[in-house]
C-alpha cells in the first residue's frame, strides 16, 4: 500500500510539473489569438484589450496558472478563444475519438507481437524468426508517415475504403450494423498505419526477452520435468520475461492519446491530433494546454500503471519497494 | 568403461548407458558471420552403475556440462545412443519422453538461476509435480512441505521466496525439487560448486543421505577433486569433448594413468598446497 501511495504522490506532483511548464512555455511562444485581431481594421485594439482582459491574458503568469488550476477543479479546463467554449468539453469529445483508435491499434499490436515474437524466441536462427527479422527491419527503416501515405494512396487507388473523418455523410441513417461497418472502414487505414508503426518494436522486445529468459537454468529445469512446448513457452517463459513487457506496454497506455497525432492529422481523423494542431496555429492557448495535460496525465497513468503491474507481476519489485 | 568395474563389485548392470555420443555446435562470427564448429562431445562412451556415483572431472570447456545435458535429454546429441534402463532413449520424441524425465533429474550450480523467482518454495517444489501428475489439490501442499522437511527446510518457509533464502537453502530447495519426482538417476552439476565449505559438507551429508533413503544413482559433475575422491565410487576424466580415462575412484585418483589426470591431480594438490601456505601466513 505504501509503495501505492508513494506512485500516486510522485503522479500529483509530476502533473503539477508538466502542466506548469506546459503553461510557461506556452505563454513564453511569441504571438496570441489576439494578435490577427490587431491587423484586422474592424477591430479595435480597445475591444482586443477588452478581450485579452477577458480572457485573463493581461494578468501575470503566476495569477493565469493560479486561475487555470480553479477552472481545472471546476471541470473547465480553461476557455477556447477559437470555439468559445470550455476546453474540456472540446478535448474529451476529440480525446474519445483518439482513444478509440489508439486503444484499438495498440489491442491489436500487442495481440500480434506477443504470438509472434514467442514463437520466433522459440526457433532462433529458423527461416520464421529470420523472415520476421527481415519484415521488422524494413517496417523499423520506414517512417510512420510513408506508411500512412502509402497505405492512403492504396486505398484512394483501389477506392476500396472510405478516407478521411470517422464516418460517412449517410452515417446517422444507417442501422446499428451499417453504423459499426461504416466505422470500421473509416478505421481501417489510420489503425492500419498505427500498428505497423508499433509493431516491429513490440515484435522485437518481445522476441529478445523471450530469448533471454529461454537460456536461463530454471527454464531449463522446467524441461528436465517434462512441461510441454506450449506450457513452457506462454506459462513458464512468458511471466518470466514481463518486466520489459510490461515497462513497455504502460508506455504503450501512456502513448494512448499523443501517440497518434500525426496520423490522425494524415489520415483526417477527428481526433485530438488535428484539435493540437489548429490550436497551436491559431494560439489557442488554452485548449493547447489542455491536450497537453491531458496527454501528460496519460503518460503518468501508464507509467503508474507499468510500476503496479510490475510490482504484482515479479516479487523482487515489491521486495525492492518495501 | 565401467561395466565392468561395477560388475566385479557385484553391482546390477549400468542404469545409464552411454555409446558413442557426439555433439559439436555451430557458431558464427559476430560480423564476418562465418561458421565455425566446436566439437563439444567426441564418440562418449560410459556406464553409469546403479547405486554408485559416478564422477566426471575435467577442465572448463572439456564437455561435463554438455554431455549432462545431452544425459538429461536437455540437448539432443547429433549422433551416438544413450540406453536408459534398458530403452535407448536418444531418439525419443520430447512427448515420449515426458513421463521418463522425473526419472532423470538435474541440479544446476546456479542455484538463484535455476529457481523460478517468482514461485514460493512450496509452488517450486509442486509445480514438477503437477507437471508429471503426481499430485493434485491439497495433498500436492502436503507432499511440498515432507519434500521441505526431507532437505532441511523448515515447512514454515513454505511461502518464502527463493530470494529470500540463503545460497545454501536455494540449494536444497533445487535438489528437493528434483528428489521431489523421486528419480533413479540425479545428475548434479557443479552443484556444490559457489558455496562456502560448511554449507557444501552439510549439502554433501544431505546428498549421502537421500542416496540412501531413495537408493539414487549420481552423476555428479565437478572441477573438486578432493570431493570427488570423497565421495565417488567412479571417475571419468574429460578433456576435449572426450573420456580419457574411466574407472573406480581409487585406482583412477591414486595411479591416475592418463596425462590429463595427473595434470588435474598436480594442479588440485598445487592449490592445497598454496591455499595451506596462505593460511600458515595468515597465521603467522
Amino acid at each position: 500500500m505504501k509503495f501505492l501511495e508513494r506512485r500516486l504522490l510522485h503522479a500529483i506532483l509530476l502533473l503539477i510539473g508538466a502542466s506548469l511548464l506546459c503553461f510557461l512555455f506556452s505563454t513564453l511562444a511569441p504571438g496570441s489569438y489576439f494578435d490577427e485581431m490587431k491587423l484586422n481594421p474592424q477591430i479595435s485594439s480597445a475591444t482586443v484589450a477588452a478581450l485579452r482582459s477577458q480572457y485573463g491574458l493581461d494578468q501575470p503568469l503566476p495569477l493565469r496558472y493560479e486561475h487555470w488550476v480553479k477552472s481545472v477543479l471546476h471541470g473547465e479546463w480553461g476557455y477556447s478563444f477559437a470555439y468559445n467554449l470550455p476546453v474540456r468539453g472540446l478535448v474529451v469529445v476529440r480525446a474519445r475519438n483518439t482513444l478509440l483508435l489508439t486503444s484499438l491499434a495498440a489491442a491489436l499490436a500487442w495481440l500480434i507481437a506477443i504470438p509472434l515474437g514467442v514463437w520466433t524466441a522459440s526457433r532462433p536462427g529458423q527461416w520464421e524468426d529470420r523472415l520476421s527479422m527481415a519484415g521488422t527491419s524494413f517496417l523499423l527503416s520506414v517512417p510512420e508517415l510513408v506508411v500512412a501515405l502509402g497505405l492512403l494512396y492504396c486505398v484512394i487507388r483501389t477506392h476500396a475504403l472510405p478516407v478521411g473523418g470517422m464516418v460517412s455523410a449517410d452515417h446517422d441513417s444507417l442501422g446499428l450494423w451499417g453504423r459499426v461497418r461504416d466505422l470500421s472502414a473509416h478505421l481501417i487505414v489510420p489503425v492500419a498505419t498505427l500498428v505497423l508503426a508499433s509493431l516491429p518494436i513490440l515484435i522485437r522486445h518481445v522476441r529478445a526477452s523471450m530469448m533471454e529468459v529461454l537460456q536461463a537454468p530454471f527454464i531449463q529445469s522446467a524441461r528436465g520435468h517434462g512441461i510441454g512446448r506450449m506450457t513452457l513457452l506462454f506459462r513458464y517463459a512468458l511471466p518470466a520475461a514481463a518486466n520489459p513487457l510490461i515497462s513497455l506496454f504502460g508506455l504503450s497506455v501512456a502513448g494512448l492519446l499523443s501517440g497518434s497525432l500525426l496520423v490522425e492529422v494524415i489520415s483526417g481523423w477527428p481526433g485530438l491530433g488535428p484539435l493540437l494542431l489548429e490550436a497551436c496555429l491559431s494560439r489557442d492557448f488554452y485548449v493547447v494546454v489542455g491536450v497537453v495535460t491531458a496527454s501528460t496525465l496519460f503518460m503518468i497513468l501508464g507509467s503508474l500503471l507499468a510500476d503496479v503491474m510490475l510490482a504484482m507481476a515479479d516479487p523482487r519489485v515489491r521486495m525492492d519497494n518495501v | 568403461m565401467g561395466t565392468d568395474a561395477a560388475a566385479k563389485r557385484g553391482l546390477s548392470p549400468a542404469i545409464m548407458k552411454v555409446r558413442g555420443l557426439s555433439k559439436r555446435f555451430v557458431q558464427r562470427t559476430p560480423f564476418s558471420h562465418k561458421k565455425f564448429a566446436i566439437d563439444a562431445l567426441v564418440d562418449v562412451e560410459m556406464d553409469i552403475a546403479p547405486g554408485c556415483v559416478t564422477a566426471l572431472v575435467g577442465e572448463s570447456g572439456s564437455g561435463k556440462s554438455t554431455l549432462a545435458n545431452c544425459l538429461a535429454m536437455l540437448e539432443r546429441a547429433d549422433s551416438g545412443e544413450i540406453w536408459f534402463e534398458g530403452q535407448e532413449i536418444s531418439r525419443w520424441k520430447d512427448r515420449q519422453l515426458a513421463p521418463l524425465r522425473s526419472k532423470i533429474q538435474m541440479v544446476f550450480q546456479d542455484s538463484a538461476g535455476a529457481l523460478n523467482p517468482r514461485f514460493s518454495a512450496a509452488r517450486i517444489i509442486e509445480e514438477p509435480l503437477e507437471i508429471q501428475n503426481r499430485e493434485h489439490g491439497a495433498g500436492l501442499r502436503g507432499r511440498a512441505c515432507e519434500v521441505l522437511a526431507e532437505v532441511g527446510l523448515l515447512p514454515e518457509w513454505a511461502e518464502r521466496s527463493p530470494l529470500e533464502l540463503s545460497g545454501g537453502q536455494r540449494q536444497r530447495l533445487a535438489i528437493g525439487r528434483a528428489i521431489g519426482l523421486k528419480p533413479a538417476l540425479l545428475i548434479l552439476d557443479e552443484s556444490l560448486s559457489g558455496l562456502d565449505l560448511s554449507t557444501q559438507a552439510q549439502i554433501l551429508n544431505l546428498l549421502l543421505d537421500l542416496k540412501q533413503t531413495h537408493a539414487l544413482t549420481y552423476l555428479l559433475i565437478s572441477h573438486d577433486l578432493s570431493l570427488v575422491g570423497q565421495i565417488a565410487d567412479f571417475v571419468g576424466v574429460m578433456q576435449h569433448g572426450g573420456i580419457v580415462e574411466f574407472g573406480a575412484a581409487p585406482q583412477v585418483l591414486g595411479s591416475p594413468r592418463h596425462d590429463e589426470t595427473r595434470r588435474l591431480l598436480a594442479s588440485a594438490r598445487g592449490l592445497e598446497s598454496a591455499y595451506r601456505t596462505a593460511r600458515a601466513g595468515g597465521r603467522a
